[in-house]
């Protein structure tokens, strides 16, 4: 199974890549860019564990190790069955 | 079957393949014409220059390694040696300049410890186009951090180098990386694959498909279709690296392994034929054994790869468990993938089938060397035969000079670089020289790098002879004497007669240099077919020169120190122009001749500022460059605290604009104590050198007259606006 | 005082945390792998400088995990002199015994020059040696060092004094400019409720010698040796 994790900054954390990435695409003209948010993103693939232990595990390795909770909130969705 | 096509695309000639055929004795298979083309490639082999590079001076009584091994080692006494190397990394960094930039620095790392010495400094020689072109910026901004990303996460200090600009560099920077190591004398390891029945290991990074033929790309000419080549560039790996250099030096501290070679330019090919050609044995590898990134590789691709951070290690059989052990303990593996064997083959096997068998003095020391035509030589320039208007308002020229990025201050760059790790630099980069503290002594070393490829162009043994004789000169300016050379030779295409006639003059005026300062080259790099469309760049020899300081309390800065302190020059004021960065920025010109050089002279100004800096004279010492003397004046204010200024009298007799700005070598700016100027002048008289008090220390501001009028005067805070805020002017307009 | 200077894969300023406190400060002190479950006796803990695990996830998030973290909790725990320096910080935070975290600086670039810090409180264990108000100089070397607090914890560690260190300009006024790197309130280092544990991003362990340009740094380590 994969499972996809997106890692991004929590909306009230300054996010200056986001920032920069915004004034470089204004610069060249998409002024319809209103807000940029940067992030990272996990795929794991994981093996012998069925979905709903995929439901408590992906959060629980997301939120412990993968994200830092102080500054950072995750999503996550299962890309390959 | 070998066909005119596949000489090609492995930049291999008919004659070099025919050679090949007559060596094994049948015609190879694919994957052999792969070996044989990375080793005999021109970065490999040196096959055009090996012939020049025979002439350079080597020996020394302080030379434990010269050229031919990973780099060169220098003893300094007391059980130490140093061993430090300069490289290119010029293709790659134009290709992905971070990445090609970051594996530059991976690179002269593992040449170092390789050789069981801990990397205690980096410095870079870098080269761009104009910051005017939001590319050229973007090539500046990729090298510099992809330097910072790798140096400051691997825990060595990026203590100094130079920027130079020039168009010619546009569409082929150059990325020339040093590094210094310290080591035991007696802890020296060698690439050596003794002992037959010992265990070959691979330690390191698994092997991808990165970087195949990153040897042969280098050697060839760029066109517009190698901006297709990126996924040949290798990625860094620079926290993979860091535990590699201490599980390395853990290795060979506990005597455990026979012999180590790391796995650079034509990655496991390279080390399987180079460490035994070194000990008279043969090599015999498994390459199912190889650890490996991805799937379904071909022994070509597993032979050729480049990834980074991988290393081979000759072992004994009752040591392998051991060197585990040791490996394990920083997380990484040492795989076991195959054995030293009598004989002189490099056997390589791969599913059950002799894929490589091939003698490895062939594949190492037999490649064709070159003789390739030379032209002759244009006839030089008269001296400045075309008359050099007067410029008319001396102090916008001055403004000019400190604001043009070649000679503006680089803190931009190097604040990007930790150079404080390790506790030991003990002048921060921008002075003449950096310095590093010998823990446990009171012992320092110095290293610069130097090169200016305007004056090559116009004359390249003058050029090349000045790089040395400069390097020189500012290890002299922060007391240490020289002990040893590098050089990194940064050229066209060898197969322009052009070129070559470029190349031979250098080597001429490099060994003339050397020989005038009696200090050996112990190794260094040719990067040649630095073309990119047919064009060739200016020659651009970098020299490396490492020194010794004895007292580390009487290293000499560059700062102004005391009001009234007397400002002396040391050499001769003589009117070139030729080639210098005023006729550039101020009158659009590249033309001319660079400065004479009288090496016995510059060795005599040398020899007196070290003798003035060990007897504790010196307040301060900084040599006159590009931008000659007000620039240099300039740059002695701003490194002093509360910005301190000067004021300066020159003699007229000389026009003003080769007064302030010309660029005749052998000249340094001191300044001392008022009471300590007679023994000063007294000294440099000794030698015959010319010297002279041309002011004194106090303001605020840089004032220089000359022959009554005062052609520049202005507060050292503007002018350090206008040189320190010069290169991030480019980068923050860009960010706006 | 005896000090452990704890080694994680990728850290690069333990061999300069050894020297400073051995040779500079003539302190007996051993290096602690983080593999090991072994406080070897020590006094303090100090989490060095670098790059642990190459700052691959984010700066100090792996180390964290080392099996010898436990211990280094427990001792702090229990009152034990804890020190991070940068990246030491960075794990600290990571670990949960400083609030807050690391962004990227502001300007997106690693920065490493002399900055000028301002005491601002004299009454930790690790600056009681230093009048409150005085002014360090002492260098940063950091990609990561824009410190973060959720207002309501930022406001703690102001109410409680946490806050040791703030990047000031060289009159000592903590401006927007002198703030090279973004953080909250100019915060360079501070200390746990309880003062026994303090994080910061400049290396007092490069400016601990004249001979490298400043020793301001001696009087944080001075502090530490005078508690016991």
């Amino acid at each position: 199974m994969k499972v996809r994790i997106l890692v991004s900054f929590k909306d009230s954390v300054l996010d200056p890549q986001g920032q920069t990435v915004k004034n470089a695409l204004h610069t060249l003209g998409y002024a319809a860019v209103k807000d940029v948010r940067q992030g990272k993103v996990f795929e794991l693939d994981l093996a012998g564990i069925s979905r709903a232990e995929a439901d408590r595990l992906v959060p629980e390795m997301a939120g412990k190790v993968l994200a830092n909770p102080i500054i950072e909130k995750f999503t996550w969705q299962i890309v390959e069955e | 079957m070998i066909d005119q096509r596949i000489l090609d695309t492995h930049n291999l000639t008919r004659g070099e393949f025919d050679l090949i055929v007559s060596l094994i004795g049948r015609e190879p298979n694919l994957t052999e014409i792969g070996v044989f083309s990375a080793m005999w490639s021109e970065h490999c082999s040196y096959k055009s220059s090996k012939i020049y590079l025979k002439g350079l001076p080597t020996r020394g009584r302080a030379v434990v390694q010269g050229p031919g091994e990973n780099a060169g080692i220098i003893d300094i006494g007391g059980g130490k040696v140093i061993v430090f190397k300069i490289e290119s990394h010029n293709h790659p960094s134009f290709i992905e300049p971070f990445q090609g930039a970051a594996t530059g620095v991976g690179g002269i790392l593992r040449d170092i410890f390789t050789m069981g010495a801990r990397p205690i400094a980096l410095l870079d020689s870098l080269r761009f186009g104009p910051l005017e072109s939001p590319r050229n910026r973007s090539i500046m901004e990729g090298v510099v951090s992809g330097i910072s990303s790798y140096g400051n996460s691997i825990g060595v200090p990026t203590v100094g180098g130079e920027v130079y600009f020039g168009e010619n560099y546009a569409l082929n920077p150059l990325v020339n990386v040093f590094c210094l190591g310290l080591a035991d004398k007696d802890k020296i390891f060698y690439a050596k694959a003794e002992g037959i029945g010992n265990a070959v290991l691979y330690v390191g990074s698994k092997t991808g498909r990165d970087g195949i033929h990153g040897a042969t790309m280098a050697s060839a000419e760029f066109g517009k279709e190698t901006e297709h080549k990126r996924p040949n560039v290798q990625v860094g790996d620079p926290f993979k690296e860091k535990l590699l250099v201490e599980a390395c030096l853990e290795v060979m501290d506990r005597g455990v392994i026979v012999g180590i070679q790391d796995m650079g330019a034509a990655g496991l090919t390279c080390s399987t034929a180079e460490m035994p050609a070194k000990s008279g044995t043969g090599l015999e590898i498994d390459l199912d054994l190889v650890p490996q990134r991805e799937e379904g590789m071909t022994p070509y691709e597993i032979l050729l790869s480049e990834s980074q951070e991988r290393m081979l290690i000759v072992a004994r059989p009752d040591k392998v468990a051991e060197v585990r052990e040791i490996f394990s303990k920083w997380d990484l593996d040492a795989v076991e993938i195959g054995r030293v064997i009598e004989g002189d083959r490099m056997k390589v096997r791969f599913h059950g089938q002799v894929v490589v068998d091939v003698p490895v003095s062939a594949v190492v020391d037999l490649c064709p060397m070159y003789r390739r035509p030379v032209a002759e030589p244009a006839p030089l320039e008269p001296r400045n035969v075309r008359p050099v208007p007067s410029p008319g308002d001396l102090a916008a020229v001055f403004r000019k000079l400190l604001g043009s990025p070649t000679i503006a201050s680089k803190e931009w760059v190097f604040r990007q670089y930790d150079h404080m790790v390790q506790t030991n630099t003990v002048l921060l980069p921008g002075a003449d020289a950096a310095v590093l503290r010998i823990k446990g002594t009171t012992r320092a070393l110095a290293v610069s790098l130097d090169g200016n490829s305007l004056y090559a162009q116009l004359d390249p043994k003058t050029g090349a002879a000045i790089a040395v004789a400069e390097a020189c000169r500012n290890l002299a300016c922060v007391g240490a004497r020289p002990v040893g050379v590098t050089n990194c030779l940064n050229f066209g295409s060898p197969e322009k007669p052009g070129v070559m006639a470029q190349f031979k003059a250098a080597i001429d005026g490099i060994t003339e240099a050397c020989l005038a300062f009696e200090i050996p080259v112990t190794g260094g790099n040719v990067s040649f077919y630095n073309d990119t469309e047919g064009a060739s760049i200016y020659p651009t020899p970098v020299l490396g020169v490492v020194g010794l300081i004895e007292d580390v309390g009487r290293v000499v800065t560059p700062g102004f120190k005391g009001e009234g302190d007397a400002v002396v020059l040391l050499g001769r004021m003589t009117p070139e122009l030729g080639g210098s960065e005023y006729l550039k920025v101020a009158h659009g010109r590249e033309d001319g001749l660079p400065p004479a050089i009288n090496l016995a002279g510059e060795r005599a100004v040398q020899e007196t500022c070290l003798e003035a800096a060990e007897a504790g004279m010196l307040a301060s010492a900084h040599d006159l460059s590009e931008g000659g003397l007000a620039v240099a004046a300039a740059e002695c204010a701003f490194a002093a605290p509360g910005r301190l200024g000067c004021r300066l009298e020159l003699e007229g007799g000389i026009r003003a604009d080769a007064l302030l700005f010309g660029e005749a070598q052998s000249r340094i700016l001191v300044t001392v104590e008022p009471a300590l100027l007679p023994a000063l002048l007294d000294l440099a008289a000794k030698r015959g050198v010319a010297a002279s008090r041309i002011g004194t220390i106090g303001g605020h501001r840089i004032r220089i007259a000359v022959a009554g009028a005062v052609p520049v005067d202005l507060p050292v805070e503007e002018a350090r606006t206008i040189w320190s805020g010069a290169i991030p002017a480019y980068f923050e307009a860009k960010e706006s | 005082m005896k000090f452990g200077v704890v080694v994680f894969p990728g850290s690069n300023c333990d061999a300069d945390t050894l020297y400073a406190f051995r040779e500079v400060m003539g302190q007996p002190a051993v290096s602690l792998w983080h593999k090991d479950h072994d406080l070897a006796g020590v006094d303090c803990v100090v989490l060095p400088g670098g790059f642990s695990y190459g700052d691959y996830l984010r700066s100090g998030a792996i180390a964290r995990f080392s099996p010898l973290m436990r211990d280094v909790r427990e001792f702090a725990d229990k009152g034990g002199l804890v020190l991070g320096i940068c990246n030491g910080f960075q794990v600290l935070l990571e670990l949960g015994l400083l609030p807050g975290a690391m962004l990227r600086n502001k300007h997106l670039k690693f920065l490493c020059r002399p900055v000028t810090l301002r005491v601002e409180n004299d009454r930790t264990r690790f600056t009681r040696r230093a009048r409150k108000e005085r002014l360090l100089s002492i260098p940063i070397a950091h990609f990561d060092g824009n410190y973060y607090a959720p207002p309501e914890t930022l406001r703690e560690i102001e109410d409680r004094g946490q806050v040791a260190f703030r990047y000031v300009d060289a009159d000592g006024r903590a401006t927007p400019e002198a703030n090279v790197n973004g953080s909250l309130n100019n915060i360079a280092g501070l200390v746990n409720a309880r003062g026994n544990v303090l994080g910061m991003m400049p290396h007092p362990e490069r400016a601990a010698e004249r001979l490298l340009g400043s020793e301001d740094g001696r009087v944080i380590f001075e502090s530490m040796i005078s508690t016991l």
